[in-house]
């Protein structure tokens, strides 16, 4: 009973929470209260920090304050990218700041951003065929089938699979196996082809989606028409104009989606 | 007979009437042609350097899926994958060649491969389709013929992959028969062609046509001459470089009279009285259709 009340959390708290998660949590912990202490080598340099830190709170604890290379601090934004290596190991490993714990003798770098190529291109353009792929990312071409990509993915994804399937024209496999990609670049960083994997994957996704998956439903064109034709105009209207305040009282006061009682409608 | 069965990327984007006619013509020989779960490049080209370990690490790769289709029963106890592209199957005979001769080569690729559930033990064979139909036996290939493609006159085409180096070819270097005795099987009136091994001009086709075009011309006008219809082939880089550059030998050489390239799957399924569908002629640049309505066969 107790769970389920925790569980139903009023909308205030949830305002509180969501205000402060972008705040580091190791703000007011004493340190007389850390029973367990780590060494980390951050750039090169040792530091002290508590055992059970993620890497980017320890960074955060040694004094370091993320400007960049830090977004959601839930593992979804892939801005956290980080290489590392263990004590005692010759690997190169590769982790989310935000989702991975630091260890005692962890060497670390941040890698806030991945300079790769990402064309541009108009899909209304383009021909849904293996012929798109190889005109903007050519390299693709070059894979040696190594699976360096996918021993580098901090989101276990079969990063070499999909560059595969991309080659065969396979754009179903390709959309599926990179869907929870995180675009944190590391693959390419470690290609040793100098694949692009992940935007490559982003130009399949886009056109799997435009040409792969069927005609828009009749619900999708039906809404975009109602838009255009202003349906929602007054409302947005109203919204634009309210104060921070009143827009975090509307928020926190919403009536939540399942709240709403189903009618035909309601699509 | 269930068989492992690698495509290549060809396979699956520009030669795809290549795969459904083979697919189609191995089913109606009791044959099934099963596809190599999650198959990666197979290394297009096999490097001759002694120490460029990583470009074999592709066709080995997908030796260990035809070791997990034996485990999970895909296939019962049958490592012979069989392969239709001339080049995967030069590379990968070759690359399969080299780390079964050389335990050191595989055991640093094995290493490379650590993240594999297996390791490659060196117990695949690679096997050319042309290969497995002899090993049938063409003349029990020929009892299963319902249209013989008697009245059509074709002459095969070889290119290098499937005759060179000696240890991978699937037939003389020098006077291969292999696809002659297939097409006699089916019924065909074979024609030879002295030009049956001449290079096509290969990868010069993207730097430049008019040196495939060159090849080409020389190639299908020495068929013609000595009456030939149809040319056939079992490689899909043969086959642009023949079918496609047509259009620059025209350019190049204006009286020259257009003929169809086929794949031979292709005219195994019409002999085998599949139907035209599974033959996929609209990829073919010189449309054979009306060629073989001529002839009745379509």
């Amino acid at each position: 009973m107790k769970a389920e009340q925790n569980r139903v959390l009023n909308s205030q708290e949830i305002m509180r929470r969501i205000s402060t998660a972008s705040k580091p949590i190791v703000s007011g912990v004493e340190e007389k209260d850390v029973e367990h202490w780590v060494t980390i080598y951050i750039m090169g340099k040792g530091y002290k920090v508590p055992a059970d830190l993620t890497i980017l709170t320890a960074i955060e604890y040694a004094g370091y304050k993320f400007i960049r290379g830090c977004g959601c601090r839930q593992g979804f934004c892939g801005a956290c990218g980080t290489i590392y290596r263990k004590k005692g190991e010759y690997k190169l490993r590769t982790g989310m700041a935000c989702q991975t714990r630091v260890e005692d003798g962890m060497y670390l770098v941040q890698i806030p951003f991945t300079p790769a190529v990402k064309p541009s291109y108009d899909l209304n353009k383009e021909e849904y065929a293996v012929s798109t792929v190889f005109k903007y990312y050519p390299e693709v071409a070059r894979c040696v089938s190594c699976n360096t990509c996918t021993k580098a993915c901090p989101q276990g994804l079969q990063v070499m699979d999909y560059v595969q399937a991309a080659i065969k024209g396979d754009f179903k496999a390709v959309a599926e196996e990179s869907f929870d990609c995180i675009q944190c670049g590391l693959c390419a960083l470690r290609c040793p082809s100098e694949i692009v994997q992940y935007n490559v994957a982003q130009l399949v996704r886009r056109m799997y989606g435009k040409f792969g998956t069927g005609p828009v439903p009749a619900y999708v064109t039906k809404r975009i028409k109602e838009i255009a034709e202003g349906k929602f105009k007054e409302d947005m209207d109203r919204l634009t104009k309210l104060s921070k305040q009143e827009l975090e009282k509307l928020y926190s006061e919403r009536k939540r989606e399942s709240e709403y009682k189903e009618t035909k409608d309601s699509d | 007979m269930k068989i492992p069965f690698y495509p290549g990327c060809t396979l699956k984007t520009s030669a795809k009437n290549f795969e459904t006619s083979a697919i189609a013509s191995a089913k109606a020989l009791d044959i099934e042609l099963v596809e190599l779960p999650r198959w990666n490049c197979c290394g297009t080209v096999f490097s001759l350097t002694t120490d460029d370990l990583i470009h074999h690490v592709a066709p080995v790769r997908n030796f260990i899926r035809v070791q997990e289709m034996n485990e999970s029963g895909l296939v019962k106890d049958e490592y012979r994958m069989v392969v239709l592209c001339s080049m995967c199957y030069n590379t990968l005979k070759r690359a399969n060649l080299r780390v079964k001769n050389n335990r050191d080569d595989l055991e640093t690729i094995n290493n490379l491969m650590y993240e594999e559930n297996q390791r490659y033990e060196g117990k695949v064979d690679v096997v050319h389709l042309l290969s497995l139909l002899q090993n049938i036996g063409f003349d029990k290939i020929k009892e299963k013929v319902k249209k013989p493609i008697k009245s059509l006159k074709v002459s095969p085409y070889y290119g290098c992959m499937l005759l060179r180096p000696k240890e991978v070819g699937i037939d003389d270097a020098e006077d291969p028969t292999i696809q002659e005795d297939l097409l006699a099987s089916l019924g065909a009136e074979v024609i030879d062609n002295p030009y049956k091994k001449v290079c096509c001009g290969s990868y010069q086709t993207v730097q430049d046509k008019r040196i495939v075009a060159k090849l080409a011309y020389d190639i299908l006008t020495h068929a013609q001459e000595r009456g030939a219809e149809v040319i056939t082939t079992s490689c899909p880089l043969c086959a642009f470089n023949l079918d496609n550059r047509q259009k620059e030998v025209k350019e190049m050489h204006p009286g020259f009279k257009e003929i169809p390239v086929l794949y031979f799957t292709q005219l195994m399924a019409i002999a085998l009285g599949l139907d035209k569908e599974t033959c996929g002629f609209n990829l073919n640049y010189v449309n054979p259709e009306s060629l073989l309505k001529s002839k009745n066969l379509i």
